[in-house]
């Protein structure tokens, strides 16, 4: 992945959430995003997920500027680019694991075949260490389980970007370090992660750490790699 | 998206809730099973009012020969004798849209019982194929005469309600003798009662007997008197041509001339003729087709070129026909109307349900459209689910359908009968009911933005 740059406005007689954000991301970089509930981090999260529209600014993910495309482009592009971890999990009820990391898998147009795609899930799910638990449904596994099978279906489009919304929120501390360190090992095989959170322990494990306070980042701390630019 | 896959996931969709899919199936099921049954009780209720019509004689054709014209005086309607039981033998093989046919000779005369006597409105000499054609088989009392007793001449006889009121009260006819023109007829069926027809004729005021014995025994002694207008003369008692017909009766009426005698005395040769033929065809919408390959057949058999015209006429019943095929269709259209507005509750059914189930599953929407479903797609998976659920409805339906309306048939004696139309109707119908009444839950769940959804609770 390329630079980001993103500048973000919503400075109209509404709510301005985002009050002139810019972002540089070095691929294969650890992020973490934090700030207090209110301070515009989810929404920035949205955009980075090509789930919104900037109100203006730019946001050029791998060489391409992205905020003007349309709703099945953003789609595409979220498909083969982008995976979602989020804090309550997401998994479809009723469903086994399998079939919960199967499910992105119709959308992205590289037609597999059935067996190709099955083959892909099972070892997404051993690799998260849930070999054993394939054929269980969702309310049948502990919630780190669920996260990780999220993880799974997060991963099967072999997306660059990882972009986990509190992914520990609901979790206890062991299992929370756990997924943690799924994340940096996963960082480490080269995917760019972005861990959205207000608890600065989660935070902690991330390469650099930014503050959004109020629409603006307020300060942005590095352990290693780059600095950043507010 | 490839469109199996779609399925595939509509499917797995629906198999996680099969308790709902089920009941909103069923506003379609009850729908499509209440149309297919009203369809085969309307069927069968049409095909009951058809046979009905049908007994009134709505397939029925008659054959008379043409009029008799010498030197500019026309003898009017059947003053020509041209028709043979030959040629109602030969309609009845060669014509495939004929069912049965039944040889007419004619009589008006008295009938004598004891110390009554009547002159019924219609003596009827004929094969037991009249009964056939009228619709009139098994009759009330006694039996029909058959095959047999035509070739025989046997003064047998069968009587309608009428007469047997006139000249026996209350006893029952059957084994008695009644006496025609002095010849003694054995009654040996009474025919069920049938009321008068269309033009107010008692249709019961009739006696029924082989046509043989009221050709020779009885008519051939009065014709002359009866018809006298007849330009051939029907008197052929002269020459016996049953022999024709039936060439293993080696029984003779009378004494035959010899090769000598005949050469000596030239006579023209006289065929036995039958006064109508009445004919059955197969069935009501086939009477055109009859009356083509009757009129073809006998034009060939009376050797008529193409100039002259026929020598004989056929008359259907078209008033009847009328009435029956506008009975047929306002039939048609009652069922129609039935079954549509109880699709479209169905229909409506699937709507609401599909609703509910966007709203309760937005959450899995909003993550379908994170994970890179398009707008699109979502609306393909939801439309393909109402589908499903429509054609999965219309399926059951359809055998629900076909079993009640069974039951219907063995419990309550309705008659009903299985139509392929309705079944494949019901089918389409159902499909469309799917896409149309799916159409608009799709929309709306295709429309829903994946971060309003995704934090939908």
């Amino acid at each position: 992945m390329r630079d980001i740059h993103k500048t973000y406005h919503l400075g109209e007689v509404d709510l301005p959430v985002l009050k002139g954000v810019s972002l540089n991301m070095v691929r294969g970089e650890l992020l973490a995003l934090m700030g207090a509930s209110g301070s515009g981090k989810s929404t920035l999260m949205n955009i980075l997920g090509c789930l919104d529209h900037p109100t203006s600014g730019e946001y050029w993910l791998d060489g391409q500027e992205i905020s003007r495309l349309t709703r099945g482009e953003q789609a595409r592009l979220r498909n083969r680019m982008i995976g979602f971890v989020f804090q309550n999990f997401n998994l479809l009820p009723r469903t086994t694991a399998l079939e919960n990391v199967l499910m992105p898998l119709p959308y992205a147009r590289d037609y597999l075949s059935e067996h190709q795609m099955k083959q892909r899930a099972a070892d997404l799910l051993q690799k998260v260490g849930l070999a054993d638990r394939i054929d269980h449904q969702s309310s049948q596994l502990s919630g780190g389980e669920q996260q990780r099978v999220a993880i799974a279906r997060s991963l099967v489009n072999h997306p660059q970007v990882l972009l986990a919304d509190e992914p520990t929120g609901n979790l206890d501390s062991r299992t929370s370090e756990e997924i943690l360190q799924m994340f940096q090992q996963l960082n480490a095989e080269g995917i760019t992660i972005v861990l959205v959170t207000h608890d600065p322990g989660v935070a902690q494990h991330a390469g650099r750490i930014i503050h959004i306070k109020d629409g603006l980042i307020n300060s942005g701390t590095s352990r290693s790699g780059p600095g950043c630019d507010a | 998206m490839k469109s199996y896959r779609t399925l595939k996931t509509a499917l797995g969709a629906l198999r996680r809730n099969v308790m709902r899919a089920v009941l909103t199936t069923l506003g379609i099921v009850i729908g499509v099973a209440a149309v297919i049954t009203m369809m085969e009780i309307g069927n069968g209720a049409s095909i009951a009012i058809q046979r009905t019509m049908a007994s009134m004689g709505a397939n029925t054709l008659v054959i008379v020969p043409g009029a008799a014209n010498t030197s500019g005086v026309n003898y009017g309607a059947g003053s020509m004798m041209t028709l043979t039981p030959q040629d109602a033998d030969a309609v009845d093989k060669e014509c495939p849209a004929v069912g049965s046919v039944a040889p007419i000779v004619r009589a008006r005369t008295q009938v004598v019982y004891g110390n009554r006597n009547w002159v019924p409105t219609y003596i009827y000499g004929t094969t037991p194929s009249f009964l056939e054609v009228r619709d009139w088989t098994d009759p009330e009392e006694g039996e029909a005469f058959t095959e047999h007793e035509v070739r025989n001449l046997s003064k047998v006889c069968m009587i309608g309600q009428t007469i047997a009121n006139e000249l026996f009260g209350g006893q029952s006819p059957v084994g008695k003798e009644v006496r025609i023109r002095n010849v003694a007829f054995r009654v040996i069926g009474l025919l069920r009662k049938k009321g008068a027809n269309m033009m107010g004729m008692d249709q019961d005021d009739i006696l029924l007997a082989p046509w043989t014995t009221i050709k020779y025994r009885v008519v051939a002694s009065s014709l002359s008197s009866a018809n006298q207008s007849s330009t051939t003369s029907a008197s052929s008692s002269e020459v016996n041509t049953l022999n024709q017909i039936y060439p293993n009766l080696q029984q003779n009426l009378y004494p035959v001339a010899s090769d000598t005698e005949l050469a000596d005395a030239p006579k023209p040769i006289r065929f036995t003729t039958v006064d109508q033929i009445l004919v059955a065809a197969r069935s009501a919408d086939r009477v055109p087709f009859a009356i083509q390959q009757i009129t073809a057949l006998l034009r060939e058999r009376h050797h008529l070129g193409a100039a002259s015209p026929n020598d004989f006429n056929i008359r259907d019943m078209t008033e009847i026909t009328k009435a029956m095929s506008s009975t047929a269709e306002l039939m048609t259209k009652l069922l129609l109307t039935v079954a549509m507005i109880s699709l479209i509750v169905g229909g409506v059914g699937i709507m609401n349900i599909m609703l509910v189930s966007v709203t309760e599953r937005t959450r899995e929407i909003g993550l379908r459209m994170a994970v890179g479903a398009e707008p699109n797609d979502i609306l393909r998976q939801f439309l393909t689910e109402a589908v499903v659920l429509c054609l999965l409805g219309g399926t059951m339906g359809i055998i629900l359908g076909r079993c009640s309306s069974y039951v219907v048939n063995t419990v309550l004696h309705w008659p009903t009968a299985a139509s392929m139309g309705a079944i494949v109707a019901s089918f389409i119908v159902s499909a469309s009911v799917g896409v149309i009444f799916g159409f608009y839950p799709a929309w709306k769940a295709s429309r829903l933005d994946p971060i309003e959804a995704l934090r939908y609770e």
